[in-house]
């Protein structure tokens, strides 16, 4: 299934840049990138520090706007949207796990999974309904009534990830999410993503870890300098077209 | 969703440091003082006039001295008035009636126990008599007032009879004897409660007994006049002081006397209220104004240090108009709060200020607890908060999602 040609594209760059200026230079973070992201596949964005991985990570998840270029989410340009309405889409569609969990503390962890729904406009009876469901699916019941600060890092993580899932996104974008865990809770969270991709989410994943992108990415992008620098892609290696592709995609 | 935002805000208030809750003095401050001063309100008013005696009789009272025109006079006055003052001022065209009166303080004994009080000269003459009967506004509680005649006798304040500690623990009622400077006196009358200290501390005696104790002879401390025509209060009143000029020899504008009537009085005190309302009113602002500053403050280094929390929110969704919300309501909030405790406070303040003033007083007034101007308060201190939080708010708003959520 994951390996057909024609399942649907959910989001495209198509040469998208971003410029910095820092002081007279201008620092090009990302830098005519172009990428095709399908449905239901498990992608890892893959690149060392300061290689602009992150940096693409926001503009596909739309917390960024291009300098130049288009983003194709379902189809539809969102390069040139207005933050309010950034905000309906990347709340609706995208669902993020970050690498130190990015949970408020002042709430419970219910009430950290409900708060995308209120953005979407659910009641609070559906929201509960909702909450408690996703909790049950990161095994956290009975923790749910806890702060943050009382839960374990991979807690943590799971709470996020069911944060993520708040308002069934089609897309999950997870940057870094094992990078502040122990390889033994990375593990667990890692199965949790897997599990998702299997029951049809598209997981976008940023990191650094190559080990950690072969083990559970269908596609991974290699970013240097700002350039997708090659696509490997998973049991098949490297794909037959894959030079052919590269050198479109560069070529832009 | 506005609901949404409200319980979130309170989730955060719950969560702020003891620094936060400091700022909100100034709202505290400005609210307590308001709210006290409303509740004690008419009341304030209502004892100083009733303090002062100020009865709303259509009666002028004339002075020498240019004291400060109520109370018992001093007994530094200069030049006194006397019965020629009295008469002259009797024989007035407006005027129908003139009588003096003297006041002293005395040594009143009784049960063993000494106080020192006001000693008030009653006229032996029925009609002047009751002129003064009048100006007191006095009805007798137990027994009877003085009448023709009543040498050796006198009529208490209601407070001899309703403060036996005074007298240790002994009640003076009529037909008992009490010694004023040495003398014996029979008391025939304890006067209706009036409210002031000074008529429900007295002791009201004959003119000719109190000559006898005090040897003032022609002088007199205050004359009462009673206009023939109590519209014309104002006219007797200018009458009387060009009188008085004359008899004295002193130009306009330089009395050593003063002639007022009740509504002077009483606009004399309502100035005094309104200097002291305006006062309140000026503090009250300024705390307000500086309580607005804290929230403006408070809220500022709230977004600063809540920079990520904005970023997470706006990356599962939020618009700029969500996070804007969310901090106006919490600052709104923080203003409310402000503004509960300070109307909590304010009204405790005018209620135990009521309570104390009617125990040490003998007043009876009731606390004024509004809860249309309480309700006011709050909402006051709701729309500061609010207008205090809009900056900050529209900062936290603007934030960029990927800068903010860096931290």
């Amino acid at each position: 299934m994951k390996e057909s040609g024609d399942k649907k594209t959910i989001i495209e760059l198509i040469n998208v840049c971003k410029y910095y200026r820092m002081g007279t230079n201008i620092v090009r973070a990302v830098d005519g990138a172009s990428l095709k992201i399908n449905e239901g596949d498990f992608v890892a964005i893959m690149g060392p520090s300061g290689s602009g991985k992150s940096t693409l990570m926001n503009i596909i998840g739309s917390l960024d706007v291009p300098t130049r270029g288009k983003i194709l989410l379902d189809g539809e340009d969102i390069s040139t949207f207005s933050e309010s309405d950034l905000a309906q889409i990347r709340g609706k569609k995208i669902g993020f796990i970050f690498q130190s969990f990015n949970l408020i503390n002042n709430l419970t962890a219910k009430e950290n999974v409900m708060i995308p729904m209120i953005f979407q406009g659910y009641d609070l009876d559906e929201r509960n309904f909702r909450a408690n469901k996703l909790m049950k699916l990161v095994q956290l019941l009975d923790r749910m009534h806890h702060s943050p600060g009382e839960l374990s890092g991979g807690q943590q993580q799971r709470v996020a990830i069911a944060r993520s899932l708040a308002n069934s996104p089609e897309v999950i974008l997870a940057d870094e999410p094992t990078g502040n865990l122990d390889t033994k809770t990375g593990a667990t969270v890692m199965d949790f993503l897997e599990k998702l991709n299997r029951n049809g989410k598209t997981i976008i994943m940023v990191t650094h870890d190559s080990d950690l992108a072969k083990a559970h990415a269908d596609i991974v992008y290699w970013i240097k300098d700002g350039k997708i620098e090659k696509i490997t892609k998973k049991r098949n290696g490297w794909s037959k077209d894959h030079k052919k592709k590269l050198k479109s995609l560069k070529g832009g | 969703m506005i609901r949404d935002f409200f319980s979130l805000a309170l989730k955060n208030l719950r969560h702020r440091g003891i620094r936060s809750w400091l700022t909100l003095l100034g709202i505290f401050i400005g609210v307590t003082a308001v709210v006290s001063l409303i509740s004690l309100g008419n009341g304030l008013q209502l004892a100083v006039a009733s303090q002062l005696g100020i009865s709303a009789n259509e009666l002028i009272t004339v002075q020498a001295g240019g004291l400060s025109g109520f109370g018992p006079p001093g007994s530094n006055v200069v030049d006194p008035l006397t019965q020629e003052d009295a008469d002259a001022i009797e024989k007035l065209s407006r005027v129908e009636n003139a009588v003096r009166r003297n006041l002293n303080s005395g040594k009143i004994e009784f049960n063993d126990r000494t106080q020192f009080r006001y000693i008030g000269s009653l006229p032996n003459n029925k009609e002047d008599r009751d002129l003064i009967y009048t100006q007191l506004n006095i009805e007798p509680h137990q027994g009877r007032l003085l009448k023709e005649g009543d040498f050796g006798k006198v009529v208490l304040g209601y407070n001899y009879y309703n403060k036996p500690a005074e007298w240790d623990g002994k009640q003076i009622v009529p037909g008992k004897s009490i010694s004023i400077n040495d003398k014996n006196f029979e008391v025939v009358g304890i006067a209706e409660k009036q409210g002031s200290i000074i008529t429900d501390n007295v002791v009201i005696m004959n003119e000719e007994d109190m000559k006898d104790l005090f040897d003032f002879g022609d002088e007199a401390d205050i004359i009462v006049v009673k206009p023939k025509n109590k519209n014309e209060i104002q006219r007797t009143k200018e009458d009387i002081e060009k009188l008085m000029r004359n008899r004295r020899d002193v130009d306009k504008g330089e009395e050593d006397f003063e002639v007022s009537t009740p509504e002077a009085a009483l606009s004399t005190v309502n100035g005094i209220l309104a200097g002291v309302q305006i006062f309140i009113a000026i503090v009250a602002s300024i705390s307000i104004f500086i309580g607005a500053i804290g929230i403006v403050n408070t809220m500022t280094t709230s977004v600063l240090e809540r920079k990520s929390e904005v970023g997470i929110m706006k990356s599962v969704g939020a618009k700029n108009s969500h996070i804007f919300l969310q901090f106006f309501i919490e600052s709104s909030l923080l203003g409310l709060v402000g503004g509960i405790v300070g109307a909590v406070f304010g009204t405790i303040i005018g209620v135990v200020a009521t309570l104390g003033l009617n125990s040490f007083l003998g007043t009876e007034l009731t606390p004024n607890v509004d809860f249309l101007l309480i309700l006011f308060a709050l909402l006051g201190s709701f729309l500061i908060g609010g207008i205090a939080g809009i900056i900050p708010a529209m900062k936290a708003a603007k934030q960029n999602p990927v800068e903010a959520l860096r931290g």
